[in-house]
């Protein structure tokens, strides 16, 4: 494999994994946030939605901070591997997803939540049926957490450390290249990721549209 | 819910995959970063694995930077080249012990233009009085790495700090890597110090070239540093011997020397003799 494949390969496969555990999370979190009514629930719902705007760098520092061997977490040996990186890239894609699926949720709640707890079933019971509900919109909510994650470059290069071979994005790779005057390469690099990304979600959404006729007359 | 089931399992695969190169042996070296930009550890590295087996992963961070991370646990080896920063590493105890592998030089870049006239001198000092004489644009690395620990030595030698230096217009810090000032150089038609491995194979010279070279000043020693078993006990330090001993070695000797950029050789192998 060349080290191309292995920085395109690489970046998707860590942003890939941090997406669907931040989804695996935000996605039960979000729905629980629109169906339970408790005391301090709009007060998480917009830290939630503030944190939409974490700057990545300040992501990638506190992790740093916390997984450098003198740090809290250094007896895990996780600084400067792919594990950090992914764990980092969770971290700034729950925020978008949780907030993204506890706004459909919160619609959806509204228009058939008498509905969905009328024959007896507890709200709990309800969350896996909202989210079936809004599906579509939990694409774009998955989809959103990704794009945060394979294009940020802040995070990842403090706790991954640009590692030829190991924990070198395509993001970190852009920025190496600048670094070493390679602009044509950098922006090829670039050009490279964006295409990616474009590619990734147009089959994600062609995948859901067959997925939607399919299931159309469920709703 | 299956689905759920379905994501962990990945998840936990690939953490497990990761842990599991953990395994392998491996060590982090902390290194400057005109030892990686050079293209000089891509060259001799692989040589070094396939020898000992021994995955060597560089963090290139600039000097003072790499010192830190060392400091904070974070690393298993030093490669960096700023002696008065490695001295200072060593007396804290964090150092154990340090040897010179190579040696190159810095150099004075700036537009072929030439606003300050010190084109073609060997007197780095004066060239610095020259270029502030001048007012013309200087981008400083500003980054504590041992090229901007270099730059302050000659500016102070010239009688400057840096807080004469920060108000002045002409004087741009920029708190950027080796690069990105050779970038912000080109860009802005600025001088800038240089060392002359990152120099040679940089690709966005634009119209800088080299305006002084060959001041004994203006020397670039590269040093390795191995950790204090005291204080770093966690760190992988027997595999970090063996790299450092293959450095200084015949073998990493005449690795570091074969390097090469459109045939100029860019580190001189100095272990025998120090400079």
């Amino acid at each position: 494999m060349n080290e191309f494949t292995e920085i395109v390969g690489l970046s998707i496969g860590i942003s890939v994994t941090a997406t669907l555990i931040a989804a695996a999370i935000s996605l039960p979190v979000g729905a629980a946030l629109a169906v339970f009514s408790f005391r301090g629930r709009r007060a998480i719902v917009v830290l939630i939605n503030a944190f939409f705007g974490l700057p990545p760098v300040v992501v990638g520092l506190a992790l740093y901070l916390a997984l450098s061997h003198s740090g809290p977490l250094g007896f895990l040996g996780l600084l400067f591997t792919p594990s950090a990186m992914i764990i980092a890239q969770t971290i700034l894609a729950i925020p978008i997803i949780t907030a993204l699926v506890q706004r459909a949720s919160e619609r959806a709640w509204a228009r058939y939540g008498d509905e969905l707890t009328s024959d007896g079933a507890s709200r709990f019971q309800a969350i896996p049926q909202i989210l079936a509900i809004i599906r579509a919109e939990l694409l774009t909510a998955i989809l959103a957490g990704f794009g945060r994650t394979v294009s940020e470059v802040g995070a990842v290069i403090l706790v991954g450390g640009n590692i030829r071979g190991l924990t070198r994005t395509m993001t970190t790779a852009i920025a190496l290249q600048t670094s070493q005057g390679d602009l044509p390469l950098a922006l090829a690099l670039g050009a490279v990721l964006v295409g990616i990304s474009i590619s990734i979600s147009a089959t994600v959404f062609a995948l859901a549209g067959t997925a939607k006729i399919a299931g159309s007359d469920e709703v | 819910m299956t689905l759920i089931r379905l994501l962990f399992a990945f998840a936990l695969t690939v953490a497990g995959t990761s842990s599991g190169s953990a395994a392998d042996r491996s060590i982090v070296l902390a290194s400057t970063t005109s030892v990686e930009a050079s293209g000089l550890l891509a060259h001799i590295l692989p040589q070094f694995t396939a020898k000992t087996g021994i995955t060597v992963n560089v963090v290139a961070q600039g000097t003072g930077k790499a010192l830190d991370t060392a400091r904070r646990g974070d690393a298993d080896l030093l490669l960096v080249h700023d002696p008065d920063a490695e001295q200072h590493f060593i007396d804290e105890g964090h150092g154990a012990t340090r040897r010179q592998i190579a040696w190159n030089d810095f150099v004075i870049v700036g537009p072929s233009a030439d606003p300050a006239h010190v084109r073609g001198g060997h007197d780095s000092v004066a060239a610095l009085k020259a270029i502030a004489a001048a007012q013309a644009p200087f981008v400083s690395r500003g980054d504590k790495s041992g090229t901007n620990a270099e730059e302050l030595r000659l500016w102070k030698a010239g009688g400057f700090t840096p807080d004469t230096l920060k108000p002045e217009k002409w004087y741009r810090d920029i708190g950027g890597g080796m690069g990105q000032a050779l970038n912000a150089a080109s860009a802005m038609n600025a001088y800038t110090l240089s060392d002359r491995g990152t120099w040679l194979s940089f690709n966005n010279k634009g119209s800088l070239v080299i305006t002084i070279e060959g001041d004994a000043k203006l020397i670039n020693r590269y040093d390795v540093i191995e950790l204090n078993p005291q204080k770093h006990a966690g760190a992988k330090l027997g595999d970090a011997k063996i790299f450092a001993d293959w450095l200084v070695s015949s073998d990493g000797q005449q690795a570091i020397g074969a390097y090469q950029v459109n045939g100029t050789k860019l580190f001189n192998p100095s272990a025998a003799s120090p400079k």
